[in-house]
């Protein structure tokens, strides 16, 4: 597996001919630096320049002044026709070749590098796997036989086929149903996660960007960078008035959507078991302000809460006197799912479990909250 | 049953003529291909030159066959080139509007990729380009082999040592022979369409991606948007 490379645009210019400033596609001195391995999103309206950008990493499109690196090799150094074939693509309309097999559309830079029958075979077999296609199934047919989102999952099979440092992918996700789109995406996180190439992404969406996106950079009509940052940065300060509006008046729900149950301190529970002593309980109970106590079982999985009140005029506990529910949540929630489900909760907190399913800490609305407040004074 | 001694005699005739056919059809149909694929690609590489390209092929194309031999006839004498041109000329503007069509039919997206994964000019033309307007390239051979065989006869206008199984239907006329015109004219019939059942053939076995269904650009048709005018024959 090859090491991913960092891509770094240094006062990027891109005009058109017989045009001046802030025409659609162009780029205005563009400076920004994408780390080895992380994903960067381009986003911003239609002509913003974003795809312009893009393609001026692989040469599909040349800058009229300034210098983007690979690594720290200029592309505008050497052989344009090996410097492609080093970098992965993938478009919105796919372009697979209809008069290849599935498996040949694979293996398309392999077979341009030279690389033997049987490895190519291997290779191309190796990535409709990992993109979730069944070689078996898939690599003898024809594009045409294939799915909009097949044909997407081969795009992006044939863009690491040769394991490039770098991928470049031009709304790859535009032309799926959200459905589609959404799986498509979350398996693109997962394999991210595994390869950690360096990603260059161009969207218009400001959603999908923020999901997909390490980093963020909203571009502007006229092709200048409104603002570059992570996707929490963006949503709590952005730079402008035009970020500001392109992110959207939701930016706070949207900024809970970021952070997860696993990022949150967790308010330890107060908890008893059926048979626990009452009074001893009634203790417990009084000690913590939560005005409820969590009955769990012998494996500390959660059984249902009782009411302090109630628990005054117990004479024991058993299982069956617990009585509201609350939603369970694990380390991977979003803040933002938690406070949609907790809203609806009979009890305004959230049980954190583990894999077992035993009680790890409680997730409250309050907390939640005070997370936003406190995201907030970092903010403007 | 005159008629049916007399062609039972001619037999030998037959072949011989047949075979003759078969030559003055298959050079230029040959010729005529290579030619236009040059052109073609010419065409595409430099937009330019594609207009007069076209024109000058659509041009050729309506000059009357007969009329073509005969003007060639006190340049290149009673020799085979005097038929095989003009009859190279008729297939220009088959090929190449077929070629140009196959060529600007491959989709942009696949282009763009071709280009992202690192083709290089030609590669992309052999690998990628050419393959994908296999189809209409086919479909123009087709139409080029059925329109040269039928053209063939009009070259007995050049005297018995032309116009393959043509020399029959030209002879036949002179005497006022009818199982003789026939004697041509069927047997034409039947070689045109054999050899676009073997064509047709050969389209779906190059072409086992492409959809069945694509049908060669006759210029020789109502077209709407880019009527050519006349005819060669």
């Amino acid at each position: 597996m090859s090491t991913a490379e960092r891509v770094v645009f240094q006062h990027v210019t891109k005009r058109y001919p017989g045009t001046g400033k802030g025409n659609p596609g162009a780029v205005e001195d563009l400076s920004l630096e994408v780390p080895a391995g992380k994903v960067c999103v381009l986003v911003g309206p239609s002509g913003c320049g974003k795809t312009t950008s893009l393609k001026m990493v692989n040469r599909l499109i040349e800058p009229t002044s300034g210098r983007i690196l690979i690594g720290d090799r200029d592309v505008m150094q050497g052989d344009v026709i090996a410097l492609r074939r080093g970098i992965g693509y993938v478009i919105q309309q796919v372009g697979l070749f209809p008069h290849q097999t599935i498996r040949e559309n694979v293996a398309t830079v392999p077979r341009l590098l030279g690389w033997e029958e049987a490895r190519r075979r291997d290779r191309a077999d190796e990535l409709l796997a990992l993109v979730g296609l069944d070689p078996a199934r898939y690599a003898e047919r024809y594009p045409s036989a294939l799915s909009g989102g097949e044909r997407q999952r081969v795009g992006v099979a044939r863009a690491l086929a040769a394991d490039p440092p770098v991928l470049l992918m031009d709304e790859p996700f535009g032309a799926v149903d959200p459905i589609v789109r959404e799986r498509l995406q979350n398996e693109l996180l997962r394999l991210q996660e595994q390869l950690a190439k360096t990603i260059l992404f161009v969207t218009h969406d400001i959603d999908e960007a923020i999901k997909m996106g390490d980093l963020v950079a909203v571009l502007q009509t006229g092709g200048h960078l409104a603002q570059f940052g992570t996707p929490d940065e963006i949503l709590a300060n952005p730079a402008s008035e035009f970020v500001a509006r392109f992110v959207g008046a939701d930016r706070g729900l949207k900024r809970l959507a970021l952070v997860r149950v696993r990022d949150l301190e967790l308010r330890p529970a107060p908890t008893a078991r059926p048979g626990d002593d009452v009074a001893a309980a009634r203790k417990r109970a009084a000690a913590d302000p939560f005005p409820y106590l969590l009955l769990v079982d012998d494996a500390n999985r959660p059984i249902g809460w009782i009411d302090d009140r109630r628990l005054q005029s117990l004479d024991s506990l058993t299982a069956d006197v617990a009585e509201s529910e609350s939603p369970l949540f694990d380390r991977h929630t979003t803040l933002k799912d938690a406070l949609s489900m907790l809203l609806e909760a009979g009890v305004q907190a959230g049980i954190v479990v583990n894999d077992a399913g035993a009680v790890q800490g409680l997730v409250t609305v309050e907390m939640i909250l005070e997370r936003t407040r406190a995201a907030a004074e970092d903010g403007p | 049953m005159i008629e049916v001694s007399w062609a039972l005699d001619h037999l030998d005739d037959l072949a011989f003529r047949v075979a003759q056919h078969i030559e003055l059809a298959a050079i230029p149909v040959m010729i005529g291909f290579a030619i236009s694929l040059a052109l073609a690609i010419w065409a595409v590489r430099r937009p330019v030159v594609r207009g007069p390209i076209v024109s000058a092929s659509g041009v050729l194309y309506t000059i009357p066959s007969a009329a073509l031999f005969a003007a060639l006839l006190p340049v290149t004498g009673i020799e085979i080139q005097t038929a095989v041109i003009p009859l190279t000329l008729y297939t220009l503007l088959i090929y190449l509007r077929n070629m140009l069509a196959g060529l600007d039919g491959v989709a942009p997206e696949v282009i763009e990729a071709a280009d992202a994964m690192g083709y290089g000019r030609w590669q992309r033309l052999l690998r990628v380009e050419l393959p994908l307007a296999l189809p209409l390239i086919v479909g123009g051979v087709r139409l080029a082999s059925v329109s040269t065989i039928g053209l063939v006869t009009v070259s007995g206008i050049l005297g018995d040592r032309f116009g393959g199984l043509g020399f029959f239907i030209f002879e036949g006329y002179r005497h006022n022979f009818g199982i003789e015109i026939a004697f041509g004219a069927v047997p034409t019939i039947l070689l045109a369409l054999a050899v676009d059942l073997v064509l047709q053939r050969l389209q779906g076995r190059l072409t086992p991606w492409a959809p069945r269904t694509v049908r060669a650009i006759d210029p020789g048709r109502a077209d709407p948007g880019r009527a050519v005018a006349g005819g060669a024959a």
